[in-house]
């Protein structure tokens, strides 16, 4: 028995032996020129998978990002945000506002050679307004009154009304192939699993649960991708995919920020070989007040809670400084955002005055009491470090003026499900993501309150409300603009949130990956991906292409 | 012996509805469904679609009818699709008209997770008969007591720490083993020796870790029923009439300490498929753990429900096979002698 | 006592674990600062004079959240090994002595619930309530009384039958006396060791279940919680995995060689 425990000890130990050697990387110079040369693998990872690569379909970021690879859409976002052509090259938008007429580029195929037109637009549009399509996002596609294809190469849509975000939402929307799909139940599928797309990529291989593969296309309606292999590796664990970047297994991943602000700087040898980028997303963290429940209806105490609050404390504990502070709901130097507008400082004295106003007043123990009632709630949120972090903040400010604040983490369906939808709940930290249009009827317009729907904090302004109402109708940017700058003054002045944060994308990319634009245009460093490459002598050789 | 047989594989189908309908309403006690992820959270998706997702999989209605719908199904072996995973599979693979097949959830995760602990069965198996009858015939002596630390200290360990401390130490530190993963980027061209080795170091660790603490509390077993044989007359019979040492410990006890290590180990097995959630998040093993939590988290009923029920019949089973063993093995109760 | 004494396994464990109560209790006199104090000017530190275990994230002392940490780990373990064991016992003592129909009746509910995985179950609830500390104690101790339940109906199976027993039964005394008097003081081994292991296991489950997100919640510091905090800089912050990993990895040695010693010295096969 001893003997075949030695046996199995010398056979594992022989394995080691024999491939213990991963070449140990000799000193390579990033920084020289290197001579751009189609090919290559880049390595990325996802915590999650895939589950569905029809976009309208599946709901989950990890699909998006995919299918995003193998899709096209009509039109797309250049790198300063402003509308570029992608399968359309041009479009015209009516005297009326009503109808837009979009001229398809000559000669796309499909990857599997098929001519891609008008039809297949059609097509699309007429899948995701087909009630029996399980898709979530049909609502701005029914707005579409009128769908016609005069020939191959036009596709005119009028719409009801004017509706200024039409064109985000047909850059949005992945094309699909009409001569595949026309038979097939779009809920149920194989496509969703072996997709044809238009787009650079298009999918290799797909080992469920462990890595996707994507490989150029070279019938790509954009023209050919620079590096040919894109893959893509599930790794559910935040750490293990940092182990696995540290060890050159991965190219790029997003970080937090204390992996961009003290790791990295602390390991010379790391910076060497991995740059670090980072960007404005179009989101923000807020603490939301439930307008419905006192005192939060009572807009003395909604301000003065937002005096309370220490900001920029909260961007330089929670994110380590990588992030900014706003007061729209808009991503700052973007022109929707109100350049006008400050943020609420730091001034507990103030909030003391208002919250003495509204009728509190603090007693020999320092609680804030109204009526005898002392001044406290609670404040939930899911289960994401980083608003728990701001939350444990947010808690001891208040506490310092008198507000007795407790907290509660929530896993995200019983969140949802349990206390946002039942409105009850006193304080939330939440974050929205938003798209690049400004519209933001659905968050905020009274009407937007029913159950399951996004105006869950139960905010009422008409004003807001007529804003809201002309600045989805009006396609004039200039125009538009002063609507949005007016509806962000009152936002601000109303303080229905706290504009908590908006904090940074970060990236980690290995210095193999050649081609990123720097400084980071508006739209951030992913959006001329498909130009980057990756040199000859910086490939990895293990993997044949 | 048949008639315990007969009698045991018919107790296992009120269990399994016990156990069905245990899980079936626990997990119904939470609030939220598949309809509420954290991407449905998004402003520009709408409200009716996620009622009309609802409806189609039966979740507005009560409780007791969605149970029994899920019975029925079950009963023809339907364990239906997945909520969340858009209409994969749970258990086995499906062919749709033009002949492409979609496998199943558990088709795919179960095997993964059946290797990894079935391999690491093997190794504690190995490993503990070794350091324990070591630790039993050398008792007391610094052998013993190191036996016992060391496999201790493998049982106390939190198994995430290690993991994470040794996936530095010989993936990032020392490039000797991948860190995560099954198999690596490139696999595919490798020979088939080739990817057998690569598939080989990509486990090490995982099962290494997953095994830890399973070594420790059955060394101790072998140590110590080892210790209660030896001290029994037969043996010391067998040291008068003369029979090498050797002999009197590979042979004669080992034997009878092996014993009721089959049945120790047969009910292990669901400790070693609960415990792989944790293993299999970090180490990137898409089995049955990992599958069952994000479930959880999602709220997708058929493939939790799917799960326990595989779960548990592997679980009836492996206890079932351990007692047959035991039964085959110890003459006594094949003959009859002893129940 | 002697005997306890002389083994060291037992002793080692005693000490070990008589130093991590003692932890526990002074935490509060002994912490240089308060553990739920942040302070965003000194995130990340390595150890040092004024912060022996270094900060974490949000800039708190690791020493001060250890000490307390102490705390919410042997409360968990004690709390939930209280209600397994309770449960157990009263389980175990029902269908050791009634046999019969509720025996087989206990037993039959015992067989289901291990052939659940527990950690499964222990999950799907707590993901589905809010992990609070209480939340996390009580499933812990509803999902691990099986053990203590089968152990406690063996011994009753075998004292039963002794003479003492009958004799109790024939003099008229009703169950629950005969129960509590004669036959679970001398079932006590079992129960005891058993617990002493569980604990050992709660303590570890805790761990577990925080690098998933549903062990104690923030900002209450528990030795889970701040190993989960620091795990995806273990290569920078190496202070915020080694002191937790080692303190769980201690605690839980110390409970385990405790038990272990301690069934080797009650059980009445001495192997000396």
């Amino acid at each position: 028995m001893k003997k075949k425990f030695l046996l199995f000890t010398i056979f594992i130990c022989s394995i080691f032996i024999i491939n213990c050697s991963k070449e140990t990387s000799e000193v390579i110079d990033y920084n020289r020129k290197f001579n751009i040369d189609f090919g290559g693998t880049l390595i990325n990872a996802m915590a999650g998978e895939p589950s569905n690569l029809i976009a309208m379909i599946a709901g989950d970021s990890a699909s998006s990002a995919i299918a995003g690879n193998i899709f096209n859409s009509l039109i797309k976002y250049d790198e300063n945000l402003d509308y570029a052509p992608e399968l359309a090259e041009s479009w015209k938008i009516s005297n009326n506002q009503k109808t837009i007429t979009f001229k398809l580029k000559k000669g796309l195929k499909w990857q599997d050679g098929e001519p891609l037109t008008s039809s297949d637009v059609l097509f699309t549009w007429k899948l995701i307004t087909n009630p029996k399509t399980r898709t979530p996002y049909a609502a701005d596609y029914q707005l579409v009154k009128k769908a016609l294809t005069p020939d191959p190469l036009t596709f005119k849509i009028t719409y009801a009304d004017s509706y200024a975000p039409a064109l985000d939402t047909w850059a949005s929307l992945h094309i699909l192939p009409k001569h595949i799909l026309k038979n097939e139940d779009i809920n149920n599928t194989f496509f969703s699993r072996n997709p044809i797309g238009s787009s650079y990529y298009k999918l290799n291989d797909w080992i469920s649960g462990q890595q996707v593969t994507l490989i150029a296309n070279n019938k790509s309606t954009s023209g050919p991708p620079l590096i040919k292999k894109l893959i893509s590796r599930i790794i559910p664990d935040t750490s293990s995919q940092f182990l696995e970047l540290t060890a050159d297994n991965i190219d790029l991943m997003n970080i937090n920020p204390i992996q961009y602000q003290r790791v990295f700087p602390a390991r010379k040898e790391l910076q060497k070989k991995i740059g670090l980028y980072k960007e404005l997303g179009n989101g923000y963290t807020y603490l939301g007040f439930n307008l419905k429940k006192a005192p939060f209806n009572d807009i003395k105490v909604r301000q003065a809670i937002n005096y309370a609050i220490d900001k920029e404390e909260v961007i330089k504990g929670v994110l380590l400084g990588l992030g900014e502070s706003i007061s729209s709901p808009y991503k700052p130097g973007t022109r929707w955002n109100n350049p006008n507008l400050k943020p609420y400082p730091y001034n507990p004295s103030k909030a003391l005055k208002l919250l003495s106003d509204a009728g509190y007043i603090k007693n020999d123990k320092g609680i804030l009491l109204k009526d005898g009632k002392p001044l406290k709630f609670e404040i939930i949120t899911n289960q994401n470090k980083q608003r728990e972090m701001t939350a444990v903040l947010i808690q001891r400010r208040l506490q310092e003026i008198g507000i007795k604040v407790s907290i509660r983490v929530i896993e995200w369906a019983s969140f949802v499900n349990r206390f946002i939808k039942t409105g009850d709940f006193d304080v939330v930290v939440l974050g929205w993501s938003l798209s690049l249009d400004p519209d933001q009827y659905n968050i905020w317009h009274s009407s937007q309150q029913g159950p399951g729907q996004f105006n869950f904090l139960g905010y009422s302004n008409k004003n807001v409300d007529k804003l809201l109402e002309v600045g989805r109708k009006e396609l004039n940017t200039l125009k538009r603009e002063k609507i949005y700058h007016e509806f962000s003054k009152y936002l601000l002045e109303d303080s229905p949130i706290v504009y908590l944060y908006a904090g940074y994308g970060l990236s980690a990319v290995h210095k193999r990956i050649k081609g990123i634009k720097q400084p980071t245009p508006p739209a951030g460093i992913y959006h001329n991906s498909y130009d980057w490459f990756i040199p000859k002598p910086l490939r990895r050789n293990e993997i044949l292409e | 012996m048949t008639a315990y047989l007969i009698k045991r594989i018919l107790w296992m189908i009120p269990m399994l509805i016990g156990i069905s309908l245990i899980s079936f309403f626990i997990m119904h006690l939470a609030p939220g469904d598949v309809t509420s992820n954290e991407a449905s959270f998004n402003p520009r998706a709408s409200e009716e679609s996620r009622q009309k997702l609802r409806e189609l999989y039966n979740l507005d209605k009560p409780v007791i009818t969605q149970y029994g719908l899920w019975l029925k199904r079950i009963s023809q072996l339907d364990f239906g699709n997945s909520f969340a995973s858009h209409q994969k599979p749970v258990l086995w693979e499906k062919k749709d008209k033009s002949g492409n097949i979609t496998k199943g959830l558990i088709q795919e995760s179960l095997p993964i997770t059946l290797m990894i602990n079935l391999l690491g069965i093997f190794i504690i198996f190995s490993i503990s008969i070794c350091l324990g009858t070591l630790s039993a015939v050398r008792q007391n002596t610094w052998v013993d007591r190191a036996i016992t630390l060391f496999v201790f200290i493998g049982f106390a360990i939190p198994g995430f720490w290690l993991a994470l401390l040794l996936m530095y130490w010989t993936g990032v530190s020392n490039q000797w083993l991948p860190i995560s993963g099954l198999h690596s980027p490139g696999f595919q061209n490798f020979s088939s020796f080739g990817q057998f080795i690569d598939l080989l170091k990509h486990l090490v660790l995982p099962v290494s870790i997953s095994s830890l603490s399973g070594l420790a509390g059955i060394s101790l077993y072998v140590r110590n029923g080892m210790l209660d044989i030896l001290h029994q007359d037969f043996i010391t019979t067998a040291r008068s009439k003369g029979l090498q040492e050797n002999k009197i410990v590979f042979i004669h006890a080992l034997k009878n300490a092996i014993l009721p290590l089959i049945t120790i180990i047969g009910l292990s097995i669901p400790g070693l498929i609960g415990g792989s959630v944790i293993t299999e998040s970090i180490f990137a093993i898409p089995g049955m753990g990992k599958l069952f939590y994000d479930s959880v988290l999602m709220r997708d009923f058929p493939v939790i429900m799917g799960i326990l029920t595989i779960g548990s019949i592997l679980t009836l089973i492996g206890n079932l096979l351990a007692d047959i063993g035991y039964a085959w093995a110890d003459p006594r109760v094949r003959k009859g002698l002893v129940k | 006592m002697n005997i306890f004494l002389k083994n060291p396994l037992a002793i080692s464990g005693l000490i070990i674990i008589l130093i991590i109560l003692i932890m526990a209790l002074i935490a509060p006199f002994v912490a240089p600062y308060d553990p739920n104090f942040i302070d965003i000017n000194s995130i990340l530190f390595p150890p040092s004079i004024d912060h022996l275990m270094g900060t974490d994230g949000l800039g708190r002392d690791v020493f001060s959240r250890m000490l307390f940490g102490a705390r919410i780990s042997l409360l968990v373990g004690f709390v939930a090994v209280g209600i397994a064991t309770l449960i157990g016992v009263i389980l175990g003592s029902l269908a050791g002595f009634y046999r019969g129909w509720v025996d087989s009746l206990i037993m039959r509910f015992v067989d289901i619930m291990l052939s659940i995985p527990t950690f499964f179950l222990i999950l799907a609830v707590i993901a589905f309530l809010t992990p609070s500390i209480w939340n996390i104690m009580i499933v812990i101790g509803l999902t691990s009384w099986m053990g203590v339940t089968r152990l406690v109906r063996a011994e009753f199976f075998s004292l039963r039958q002794r003479e003492y027993v009958l004799a109790s039964e024939t003099m008229g005394s009703n169950h629950f006396s005969i129960i509590i008097k004669h036959l679970l003081p001398n079932s006590l081994t079992p129960i005891i060791v058993s617990s002493v292991l569980g604990i050992a296991s709660a303590v570890l489950v805790e761990s577990g279940l925080s690098f998933l997100g549903l062990g104690v919640q923030a900002p209450t510091a528990s030795w889970g919680n701040i190993l989960t905090d620091g795990k995806e800089y273990i290569q920078f912050a190496w202070w915020l995995s080694l002191f937790p990993g080692l303190a769980i990895l201690i605690t839980v040695l110390g409970y385990n060689l405790l038990g272990e010693g301690l069934r080797d010295v009650l059980d009445p096969k001495n192997k000396n």
